[in-house]
């Protein structure tokens, strides 16, 4: 009983960390990127407009971010409740 | 030496190279057929997936497409990357845990029938299909530039080429063939983009380059003043009639938004990117697999939207208001393959370029009575298409957006052999998708129909026959595709998103995360969303192509973003008919259960 618990929290951690990083995923592409470009435009990051820059380059960065961020917590996760592949 | 010669060396040896590891690689079992004995590591996991995935619409039509578009453009930059962090969290380590073969496969399983599996292989082959037509033709393409053959005699090598490597190697073959094509495409790509932002910018990392203000050296070049490079490609679209290139563009918000979540979860749900999460060895593989992929795709990512504004900035300054004869050297060699095409609109020898079409349809010439091209007074070949009126285009032009990366280093007067390399570049980002493609068909036909319905006492020894044969097959029809093409490059590949995303993606989402989806709730789910997403598209691309504009789509969205409401179509029918139909058998609960978790328990 008690490991079936236990692994009803580890998938609980699970789906909020995914939670988290995919709202994340949705604010730099959908939000900056699209929905606020021409507002963030009146803002300059070097010879970028932000709205611009977010839209072409900086959600893509912050996409490699967010998987290696994933793996390492799924990683220790899996450590943690001990459910990691032998 | 000249392109010609430097482009049949470079290419050459780099086909020499994938068909020695077509060779060192082949398949002996099914399990190397099909995923390569689950003994890819992650990081070359991530590269094959990166040449798997960057396809020729990547390659060779994505910073064109960007560069006629401007920010638009962007929705093709996060779609097609967006897409790996919704694989990273939501499928590939519970596939991998999963452990088979193929996605139709999961799909049989996880719904408890033969039915949803038929409809996962004719899903799977129809999208594969569609995709693979733009590779082929992406082949032609480079073929007729740098080989100068025919496009459609391009098509016939390629579909020879990868013939061989596809049929003999299976996924082995193409797994380490496809690193070997990551690691040419790449360097093809960034080489001259860094070569180009030096000479402009004097910034060697094209990823900022674009960002920076020119130097010197640029300004001399195309023969302008200081600024920032992007304000100057701002400004300079604006005197000619066009809108700013870093501002809002031709399309609406709401379809920007549309199109992008299409290609990102299509590429989410497309077969023969899943697949390649079968291939690692173990669940924290699949889940570092998919980080170091984006990772690879990121690197040529973040540099096509450098190379689009390098591209119009050249094409803006070298060729507006110049006289046709004195016009530069890479618009004469474009013009031979049709690909750039001029008429005199205005009678005074010099190329004005506008927005709006040049022309009214498609792109012929006029033919001398012997079949020779007919040239004008000064030089160009004539175009047989009727322009469209004065009024409402004086733009004199037409370029197609699928030479951009492809000329760019004739643009910037680059060595012969850089071109040569862009070259071998391009056909390396298309023959690994098609390979790739052909694997997804090949497994479909042979595992999916052959082996576990039509058959189920074939020999593993006739499978992998039949796998061959299969693949054979598939070559031939996406030659035939390549050489009559349903549209640009990059339109086509579009449509293949819709479509996976519509059918694949919330059938295995809901596979995975909700154990009540029942088979009945999958069926009529997956049969909504694509018979919705392709009847959207097809009656605006081919039935009333006349009617395809803003004013007629629903809500203003354009079949290439249509996937969106085609898969919230297959999630709510989904949901509705599983509630109502009698709940999944325990085994399979039980079963998507265990997928949750890392160990078998």
């Amino acid at each position: 009983m008690e490991t079936k618990q236990n692994f009803a929290a580890y998938w609980r951690m699970n789906l909020t960390y995914v939670v988290i990083l995919l709202s994340i995923w949705f604010l730099v592409s959908y939000v900056c990127g699209i929905l606020l470009a021409d507002a963030l435009s009146h803002i300059y990051f070097g010879g970028f407009r932000l709205g611009f820059w977010f839209a072409n380059q900086g959600s893509e960065v912050v996409f490699v971010i967010l998987i290696f961020v994933y793996v390492k917590l799924m990683n220790n996760l899996d450590k943690r409740f001990d459910v990691e592949e032998k | 030496m000249g392109i010609l010669a430097w482009t049949w060396i470079i290419v050459g040896l780099s086909f020499s190279l994938y068909i020695s590891i077509a060779i060192w690689a082949k398949a002996k079992t099914t399990g190397d057929f099909y995923v390569a004995e689950r003994r890819v590591p992650p990081v070359l996991n991530g590269m094959a997936t990166g040449a798997d995935w960057m396809s020729a619409a990547s390659f060779i039509s994505m910073a064109g497409l960007i560069s006629f578009m401007g920010r638009d453009g962007a929705m093709y930059l996060m779609g097609w990357t967006g897409g790996y962090v919704l694989l990273a969290m939501l499928l590939a380590p519970y596939l991998r845990k999963y452990g088979k073969f193929t996605v139709p496969m999961f799909v049989g399983e996880r719904y408890y029938s033969n039915a949803a599996r038929v409809v996962a292989v004719l899903c799977a082959i129809f999208v594969s299909f569609t995709y693979v037509a733009g590779q082929m033709r992406g082949v032609g393409i480079v073929f007729s530039r740098f080989l100068e053959v025919s496009i459609n005699t391009g098509v016939i090598i390629g579909m020879a080429i990868v013939f061989f490597y596809a049929v003999l190697g299976g996924m082995k073959g193409i797994t380490y063939t496809q690193v070997a094509q990551y690691c040419v495409l790449i360097v093809a790509y960034m080489l001259p983009a860094i070569f180009i932002s030096i000479m402009l910018t004097g910034n060697p990392i094209p990823q900022l380059g674009f960002g920076s203000s020119l130097s010197e050296g640029g300004q001399q070049l195309l023969g302008t003043t200081g600024g920032y490079l992007l304000d100057k490609l701002d400004l300079l679209q604006q005197d000619l009639g066009f809108k700013a290139y870093t501002g809002a563009g031709a399309k609406s918000t709401i379809d920007v938004f549309m199109i992008t979540f299409a290609l990102m979860v299509g590429t989410a749900g497309l077969p023969h990117i899943i697949i390649r999460f079968f291939t690692t060895p173990t669940i924290r593989g699949a889940r570092a697999s998919a980080g170091w992929a984006l990772f690879f795709i990121a690197l040529l990512y973040t540099t096509a939207p450098a190379v689009a504004s390098f591209a119009r900035f050249n094409l803006l300054l070298s060729v507006n208001n110049k006289a046709y004869e004195q016009a530069p050297q890479w618009i004469k060699n474009w013009s031979k393959t049709g690909l750039i095409a001029w008429k005199d609109k205005n009678g005074d020898g010099k190329i004005q370029y506008a927005p709006g079409n040049a022309f009214a349809g498609k792109i012929a010439f006029a033919k001398t009575p012997d079949g020779q091209m007919e040239i004008g007074p000064y030089g160009e070949q004539v175009v047989s298409t009727p322009q469209t009126p004065i009024e409402t285009s004086r733009n004199e032009l037409y370029v197609d957006q699928d030479i951009m990366v492809l000329a760019n280093p004739e643009i910037a007067r680059l060595p012969n052999w850089v071109v040569a390399l862009v070259a071998a570049g391009g056909l390396a980002a298309a023959l690994s998708t098609a390979a790739g493609l052909l694997l997804v068909i090949a497994a479909a036909l042979s595992h999916d129909l052959i082996k576990s319905i039509l058959a189920p006492s074939t020999s593993e020894k006739m499978e992998l026959v039949y796998a061959r044969i299969g693949a054979g097959l598939a070559v031939l029809v996406a030659g035939y595709f390549g050489i009559h093409p349903p549209g640009f490059v990059a339109q086509v590949v579009a449509f293949a998103f819709g479509l996976a995303a519509s059918s694949f993606f919330p059938l295995i989402i809901m596979g995975i995360f909700w154990k009540r989806a029942t088979k009945e709730g999958a069926i009529a789910g997956m049969i909504c969303g694509i018979l919705f997403t392709a009847i959207y598209i097809i009656y605006f691309k081919f039935i009333n192509p006349e009617l395809n504009n803003a004013a007629h789509w629903l809500w203003g969205i354009s079949p290439e973003g249509i996937g969106t409401i085609g898969m919230l179509i297959n999630f709510i029918v989904m949901f509705v008919v599983s509630k109502i139909t009698k709940e999944p058998p325990q085994e399979v609960q039980r079963m998507v259960e265990s997928l949750r978790y890392p160990r078998t328990i």
